[in-house]
């Protein structure tokens, strides 16, 4: 069966690939078109170190099919800092040191992206909450949370919390 | 390669007549949350994929004054942040929002969770209480189903071939009623319920429990509904003493398996303590409507 | 220790600046195992088995191999046979003819998930249907998953002619046990003769995983004049390259691994599994092979560490007196011999001053995938025994638990098996505990506290390192080490302390292994202790010749120049008059001095200090459901001293963390076929962000004096103390023992269904 001609956005450009019905959007993002910041973990929607967002929705990407990306706005880790300047998160989890290996980091940041453009001033709890669906081995999350909370109370054009 | 066909279609019609033609080689496509983890693992092997999210009665939410329609393929996400639903059916609302992670949330839809047929489903306990109904269609046309009429056994439903489910569709209810749904996992996110509980029930104005509906899940081979435990409720005051008897009436409703999620004695003691807990919350919904 | 001693005057150590590597890991570019591609890349797969144990009759490939896009298909055919014998120390002996066995099956299969045949083809979907195309015969055996059982003397054997050693003289039938561990001191009837109260009690630990999230993958590429590279996600990729390079055949010089970014270890990337396949594949194909393992395989063949039995029997007299520690433990070893269990003999006591001590080890095989070490191997095992009966003889003699072990904490000179206490630092993390607010606070109803402690040996040996200057006066350090958490932060601290200049001139890098010397693993605690020490010893040969060029540009003798603050000054007011020359100065005048200044060095780092943690922790049970949630968790560690304090912190939290899912509801769970019944995130249960509060550290700070800057490894102690501090909090809460981790909710539930109330 011939492959499936997709065209899509991915960070704001408009793409277009060719894929099988089986390979996930993951697939084609590290796959075809080398944007490997999306990392495979589990490959079932359970460590979320693929997070992107599709049509703004947070989704493990490795749970949708690449031909599904057809007319689709998706962003992905690698269009999260503008240029050289980084996202306020981006370099918050630098300031906390809020990684070790650096493996699920580009999914946190997804995520966490995502849960400050819905809720700009988190409880601990609730960025804990957004944040179950990504699996972090080496920091014990601590330093994780103290990260994406002073990152929003920057944004929202607080001192650091 | 392993060529597996992908449609999209935009009507019911067309969904139907694809399905139809697959001779039991289709699957329906809506999240994907559990058909891409099933295809990967080699649990399944379809030879075409329907994708229903373009069909318009799949997707959407609406109220007709007496309840309201929700699409099957709706993600869990849009339907947490429906604030009419959320106020009339929380437990609903609460059970859907259960299932998986956020990501999870993005994708994972309520006729997904219902057809993927796993008794341990979070949705299906607070829907069948709340006396939720599903339209199917087919190439014999729609039917009407109640939810708990879906699920047969563990990975199986009562869909004919070539059948899916359109909508769902949840009831008004009357005045004094609340829902709630309560499940047991290890962890506080992320896991398969080793038990789950749906409660509804109405109290009039002095407090005492007009009607009432049970459901467990992960207890049996699908989602039960246990008349017992409804009826040592009806009557009541929601007092430790109806507690109690719902409590034993829903250990009593258990026929579980020892597997890595739960042992018999485990599952069956934590569903009367969820049973209990569940009427309480809902009791306490109920007083405030 | 007096502050002043601690609190030398240090510009960077004991900061926390923003690591070399940040920005690429923050967006999306730093490079991982599976990230690396070639032209011309292959998709590699590997069959596995689907039994426990079987002998493989035969293998037909042919079908595989005809299937367009297939370009290689490789079995066990295709390695050379290895010799049979046990090289290294004896703690870590390796055995090539086990490690081939476990590489690609032989004989028979051992494990559900063991690698039988693997394959390359242009692309993922062809890959997989080969695999579906091969063909297996089996003769499907009997096989064994539990200790107890696998020592049964009817048990099925996975190695019909393995004779236990340590056992004079050999037993005669073979049997599932490797080997026979037993280390004594004192005089262990007397000891117990001495005591007024002596607990005996029996204790289980499930295997755990070490559940990194990026699952193993590599690149390679074997070229025709018998050159190789390879791309590999490692703990160390010298050790990568010489198993590699031993199991293909090949020679060191020929191999070049270089090592990528590496998405967690724990101890469970310092061996090969998919690296020798891909290596076998390319060389046959003549194609670069990508082998990337899904969750799935990660889980069913990779080492998680050993499941336990062990019994525990201490002496102690009514003033706490510790006068006899007995302990007998038995280790799950996986398919092949090499438990931790050894470790589990030497870690169990260390803590205490007992003049009194047996401990025995079994290392029994099953047919289980072969464990890897795990954050301090063995260890956390043995502790969670031991601290668990000393928490219950606390109780029985009325003390407080932390001055039992205050009262029988070590100190340099007390004698322990296999030698004597060499440095402090025990107490000092028990009176950080002990002075902690935590250990005051009132507790609510159905909550408890617990405490416990952990000892780790940390590790040296041997490490490489470069240094360069460059004509802009910025320098360039490099190690042989991995970096898994920020350990080219710490390198460049160290390096920029040394020489004087700021942080940000210094860039810390990896390198492969044709341009350092042989380092070994970033496992053991070691790589800020032995390969700092590589750093410091390079920095100091480049401060040697940078104090050279400046002598020669002044004309005065080298020993008349000194290096302070990153300037070469005069040593006296005699040398005579000469402005201090900045590194940058003498950069820029390298060329005219005697050309480009840089060296290199390697050691083989000893005096390492070994690890101590004393961790509190407090929970709240659920009494109707058995469910557990940590309230509060606080680890104190001995870091001898912290050179970047965010990622020591990072080590203590993360330690912790792996501890708490270990001791609540991580665990490998088997079916009747002897199947892994929960290889996936979904059902072993790794603890979420939701389920933890906010991880409380005290950096204890003991230098050690081996160390220039007193360093102690701080990456593994940190998990010994957590199943015991979990299982105390346990008890203290709902006055039930659980002597089996994980304290899963249904087995709690069942305990607190027991009527009497439990120590």
């Amino acid at each position: 069966m011939a492959k499936h001609h997709v065209t899509t956005t991915i960070n704001g450009e408009e793409i277009e690939f060719l894929c099988e019905t089986q390979q996930t959007l993951l697939d084609v993002l590290r796959d075809e078109l080398e944007l490997t910041g999306s990392k495979e973990g589990c490959g079932s929607g359970d460590c979320g170190a693929c997070s992107v967002t599709v049509d703004g929705r947070l989704v493990c990407s490795c749970l949708i099919l690449g031909v599904e990306a057809e007319g689709r706005e998706i962003e992905t880790i690698e269009g999260m800092a503008e240029g050289d300047h980084l996202h306020p998160l981006q370099r918050k989890f630098l300031e906390h040191a809020a990684l070790q290996c650096g493996y699920c980091t580009p999914g946190f940041l997804v995520a966490a992206k995502s849960l400050l453009e819905k809720n700009p001033d988190p409880s601990e709890t609730e960025v804990r909450y957004w944040l179950a669906g990504n699996l972090c081995r080496c920091t014990g999350y601590d330093k994780i949370v103290h990260a994406v909370l002073d990152a929003a109370a920057e944004m929202r054009g607080q001192a650091n919390a | 390669m392993t060529s597996v066909r992908y449609e999209a279609p935009e009507s019911v019609q067309d969904a139907v007549a694809l399905l139809g033609g697959a001779n039991g080689g289709g699957r329906v496509l809506a999240g994907g949350t559990d058909l891409l983890v099933q295809m990967r693992s080699g649990m399944v092997a379809p030879a075409l994929i329907v994708d229903v999210k373009k069909i318009p009665e799949l997707r959407g939410i609406a109220g007709n004054g007496e309840g309201f329609r929700i699409g099957a393929a709706v993600p869990g996400a849009e339907l947490s942040e429906h604030a009419e639903v959320a106020s009339l059916w929380p437990g609903v609302v609460e059970a859907v929002d259960l299932i998986g992670s956020t990501q999870i949330q993005g994708r994972a839809s309520m006729g997904g969770n219902l057809c993927n047929a796993s008794p341990a489903a979070d949705s299906v306990p607070a829907l069948v209480v709340a006396g939720a109904r599903v339209t199917v269609a087919g190439p014999n046309g729609t039917r009407e189903v109640a939810v708990e009429d879906i699920p047969t056994k563990p990975g199986r439903t009562s869909l004919a071939p070539g059948e899916f489910v359109v909508e769902f569709l949840l009831p008004e209810h009357p005045e004094g009623t609340g829902d709630a749904y309560l499940r047991m996992i290890p962890r506080t996110e992320m896991d398969i319920a080793a038990v789950g509980c749906g409660v509804c029930l109405t109290l009039d104005g002095d407090g005492v429990c007009t009607a009432a509906k049970v459901a467990l899940g992960a207890v049996a081979p699908t989602v039960i509904v246990v008349p017992a435990a409804a009826e040592a409720l009806i009557g009541s005051k929601i007092d430790e003493a109806a507690l109690a008897r719902l409590d034993a009436a829903a250990q009593a409703a258990c026929r579980p398996i020892d597997d890595k999620r739960g042992t018999i004695a485990f599952r069956t003691r934590v569903a009367g303590t969820l049973a209990r807990r569940a009427a309480l919350l809902a009791a306490e919904r109920a007083r405030a409507n | 220790m007096p502050e002043g001693d601690i609190k030398k005057a240090y510009k960077l150590i004991g900061t926390r600046p923003v690591r070399p590597d940040g920005v690429p890991k923050v967006t999306g570019t730093a490079k991982f195992g599976s990230d690396y591609t070639l032209p011309g890349t292959l998709a590699g797969k590997v069959l596995r088995s689907p039994h426990a144990h079987a002998r493989i009759r035969s293998i037909d490939t042919s079908k595989a191999e005809a299937l367009r896009g297939v370009k290689a298909v490789v079995t066990s055919k295709d390695f050379p046979e290895q010799e049979f014998a046990y090289v290294g120390p004896e703690r870590t002996a390796v055995n090539l003819w086990h490690v081939t066995r476990n590489v690609i099956a032989r004989e028979k299969v051992l494990y559900e998930g063991h690698a039988v045949a693997a394959v390359a083809a242009a692309s993922p979907s062809i890959a997989a249907k080969a695999i579906s195309l091969i063909e297996v015969d089996y003769e499907v055996l009997p096989h064994v998953i539990d200790v107890d059982e696998a020592m049964k003397e009817d048990a099925p054997l996975l190695f019909e002619d393995m004779i236990t050693r340590g056992v004079d003289p050999a037993p005669t039938r073979p049997s599932n046990i490797s080997k026979y561990l037993e280390f004594k001191i004192g005089d262990i009837d007397k000891g117990f003769a001495e005591a007024d109260e002596v607990l005996e009690k029996e204790f289980a630990t499930a295997a755990s995983h070490q559940g990194y999230i990026e699952p193993h993958g590599c690149l390679a590429r074997y070229d025709a004049d018998g050159q190789g590279e390879l791309w590999s996600s490692s703990q160390g990729h010298f050790v990568v390259r010489n198993l590699t390079a031993k199991l293909l055949g090949m020679r060191l010089n020929d191999l070049k691994v270089n090592p990528t970014e590496i998405g967690g270890g724990f101890g469970g990337k310092t061996v090969v599994y998919v690296e020798p396949l891909a290596m076998a594949l390319s060389k046959k194909s003549g194609h670069p092979v990508k082998l990337v393992m899904s969750r799935s395989e990660v889980f069913r063949a990779t080492g998680p560490t050993s499941g336990a039995k062990m019994k525990i029997r201490i002496g102690i007299k009514k003033d706490g007196t510790i006068t006899a520690g007995e302990a007998t433990f038995k280790y799950q070893a996986g398919a092949f011999p090499g438990s931790p269990v050894m470790n589990g003999c030497l870690c169990a006591f260390a803590l205490y001053a007992i003049p009194n001590q047996r401990t025995v080890g079994y290392d029994v095989v099953s047919n289980r995938p072969k464990t890897a070490a795990y954050r301090a191997p063995g260890s956390p095992i043995s502790a969670f025994g031991v601290e668990s009966v000393l928490d219950i003889l606390a109780k029985k003699i009325g003390m407080d638990p932390i001055e039992l072990r205050l009262k029988n904490a070590t100190h340099i000179g007390t004698p322990m098996i296999g030698g004597k206490m060499s440095h402090e630092g025990y107490s000092a993390t028990l009176e950080a505990i002990q002075s902690h607010p935590a250990y005051k606070q009132p507790l609510g109803p159905n909550q408890g506290r617990g405490v416990a402690s952990g000892y780790w040996f940390n590790g040296g040996g041997e490490s490489g390192a470069s240094l360069f200057i460059n004509a802009d006066g910025t320098a360039v350090v490099s190690t042989g080490s991995p970096d898994i958490g920020g350990s080219r932060a710490s390198m460049a601290m160290m390096a920029a302390e040394m020489l004087g200049i700021p942080y940000d001139q210094v860039r810390a890098t990896v390198s492969d292994t044709a341009t350092v010397a042989y380092t070994h693993l970033t496992a053991g605690s070691r790589v800020t202790f032995a390969s700092g020490l590589a750093v410091i010893g390079v920095c100091k040969q480049v401060i040697d010749e940078l104090r050279a060029r400046a002598a020669k540009l002044w004309d005065v003798d080298v020993e008349a120049v000194d290096w302070e603050e990153g300037y070469a000054k005069p040593s006296s007011s005699n040398v005579g008059q000469f402005e201090p020359l900045s590194l940058k100065d003498l950069a820029a005048k390298a060329s005219a001095t005697g050309g480009p200044i840089g060296s290199a060095n390697a050691v083989n780092a000893s005096g390492q200090a070994p690890g101590f943690s004393t961790q509190l922790c407090d929970v709240e049970v659920d009494p109707e459901t058995g469910r557990v949630t940590v309230l509060r968790h606080v680890v104190a560690q001995d870091a001898g001293r912290a050179i970047h304090r965010s990622y020591v912190e990072g080590q203590m939290q993360g330690g912790a963390v792996q501890g708490l899912g270990w001791a609540l509801n991580e665990e490998y769970v088997y079916g009747k076929e002897g199947k892994m019944e929960n290889p996936g995130f979904l059902d072993y249960r790794m603890p979420v962000c939701s389920d933890l509060p906010m991880i409380e550290t005290v950096v204890v700070e003991v230098p050690n004096p081996n160390h220039p800057y007193g360093v102690k490894g701080v990456g593994e102690v940190n998990i010994v103390p957590v199943l015991a501090a979990v299982a105390n909090a346990v008890a203290d809460a709902v006055d039930r023992r659980m002597d089996s981790v994980p304290i899963s909710p249904p087995k709690l539930l069942a305990a607190l269904e027991r009527q009497e109330a439990e120590l």
